[in-house]
């Protein structure tokens, strides 16, 4: 049996761990509700953006002159995996969700005999990717040198994904994040950014006729493309950082009752080992006076 | 007679409903947008668009800050970099707005730093524009 003095040392560490625990949680409550309303708020955006991309898309007539990242290179050998995640941890399986996510995707393609790339936004995920596909990571970059993600961060990481596209580093890019439902449910999502979706719903046929562009269709295109890639990263960024929040609310939420479980049954054990003491003194001290 | 009509910004989705026209500032000038409107893609320039509820009714006017108008099948839809209703306008406010424009550009030292500062400064120009009438 443990004695009193490690059973007390272990009550005290596991109260700090737990107020610890309490604490977080509450900083992820109080930064929940603010990430939950910017990610609601650009979900219209995003949403629509994503119509008139497809949209476009169909009218398109696939040719030399069309634009890659609307109607893709022709091939699909090379897929880049843009995997976000957070930089911090102490938020449930919310990064290790959105990883296995990609992994399935990734292990698919793989077996598929297709190339894989991997292009990470965010520092949890690079350790275990770094590991399954070692020398497969192109790109790597933290939210270190940013305080608030913002549109401009987005715009950053959409413009070097274009230029590595024109580049041909790839053909097909996956965006994987954390959709947001919910403060208990977050939906590791995958979406195909470059090229544009095709709508596969029944009514792609109604879409007929040419489309008339002010000025012209290369202007617009060429404006309306590597923002269209932007907006979408945007969008899954602030869904993730909803998402993270959320996690870690409901995960630091489990720990700090399992940490109050802990804490009774230490008690218990704590004050039962403390009279059997007592007991066994009292034993003691009155055999001994018998004895005289 | 109906119009479905859409208009987002990154910030918020504006307006989700039908309406009979909308009069949107094209960036090679300005076209109304009726139900059953041929499709087409549009860039915007800095201005007012007019959104009339009914025929001959009175406009409701938002100040767009560019952005892009799609028409299609379904009706339109207009993705703005920024939107503000005209009513909201607050004038003390875009008047310091345009003298810190203002002096950004004397301050600008290189050509691109310049442009930018042009360019904001003719956005908060024209939305002054847009709120005195």
């Amino acid at each position: 049996m443990a004695s009193l003095k490690t059973l007390k040392n272990r009550i005290s560490s596991v109260k700090s761990t737990q107020k610890i625990t309490k604490a977080k949680k509450m900083v992820a409550a109080a930064k929940l509700r603010r990430a939950q309303e910017a990610a609601e708020a650009a979900r219209p955006y995003a949403e629509k953006m994503g119509e008139v991309m497809a949209s476009l898309s169909q009218r398109i007539t696939p040719g030399p002159g069309a634009s890659p990242l609307l109607v893709g290179t022709g091939k699909a050998d090379v897929h880049l995996l843009v995997v976000a995640t957070s930089d911090r941890g102490l938020a449930g399986a919310f990064n290790a969700n959105i990883v296995k996510r990609a992994r399935q995707t990734a292990d698919k393609l793989i077996a598929a005999g297709k190339e894989v790339k991997f292009y990470l936004i965010g520092k949890k995920g690079r350790a275990v990717i770094n590991r399954i596909y070692p020398g497969r990571i192109v790109h790597f970059q933290d939210f270190a040198d940013v305080k608030n993600v913002d549109f401009l961060y987005a715009r950053r990481v959409g413009q070097d994904l274009v230029a590595r596209f024109r580049e041909g580093e790839f053909d097909v890019a996956h965006y994987f994040f954390s959709k947001f439902q919910s403060a208990l449910v977050q939906q590791p999502t995958e979406q195909q950014i470059i090229p544009v979706p095709v709508s596969s719903d029944a009514d792609a046929e109604r879409a007929t006729g040419p489309i008339e562009y002010e000025p012209s269709e290369e202007a617009i295109l060429d404006e309306l493309l590597p923002r269209n890639v932007a907006v979408q990263i945007f969008k899954g960024l602030l869904e993730n950082a909803a998402s993270e929040q959320g996690a870690s609310m409901t995960a630091m939420d489990n720990a700090t009752r399992n940490a109050g479980d802990l804490i009774n049954t230490l008690t218990i054990q704590y004050n039962r080992t403390r009279q059997a003491v007592i007991t066994t003194e009292l034993v003691e001290i009155i055999s001994g006076a018998e004895a005289l | 007679m109906a119009l479905q009509f859409e208009l987002v910004s990154p910030e918020k989705q504006l307006r989700s409903g039908t309406v009979h026209q909308v009069v949107v500032p094209g960036a090679e000038g300005d076209f109304a947008v009726l139900e059953g409107h041929a499709p087409m893609m549009s860039t915007i320039r800095a201005g007012a668009i007019e959104v009339y509820e009914a025929a001959g009714g009175p406009a409701e006017r938002i100040f767009i800050e560019g952005g892009f108008a799609e028409v299609n099948e379904t009706g339109l839809t207009i993705l703005a970099e920024r939107a503000e209703p005209v009513a909201n306008i607050d004038a003390e406010q875009l008047t310091a707005e345009i003298e810190r424009a203002e002096q950004r550009l004397a301050r600008a030292d290189n050509d691109s730093e310049r442009a930018q500062a042009e360019k904001r400064l003719n956005t908060l120009r024209t939305k002054r524009d847009v709120a005195a009438n």
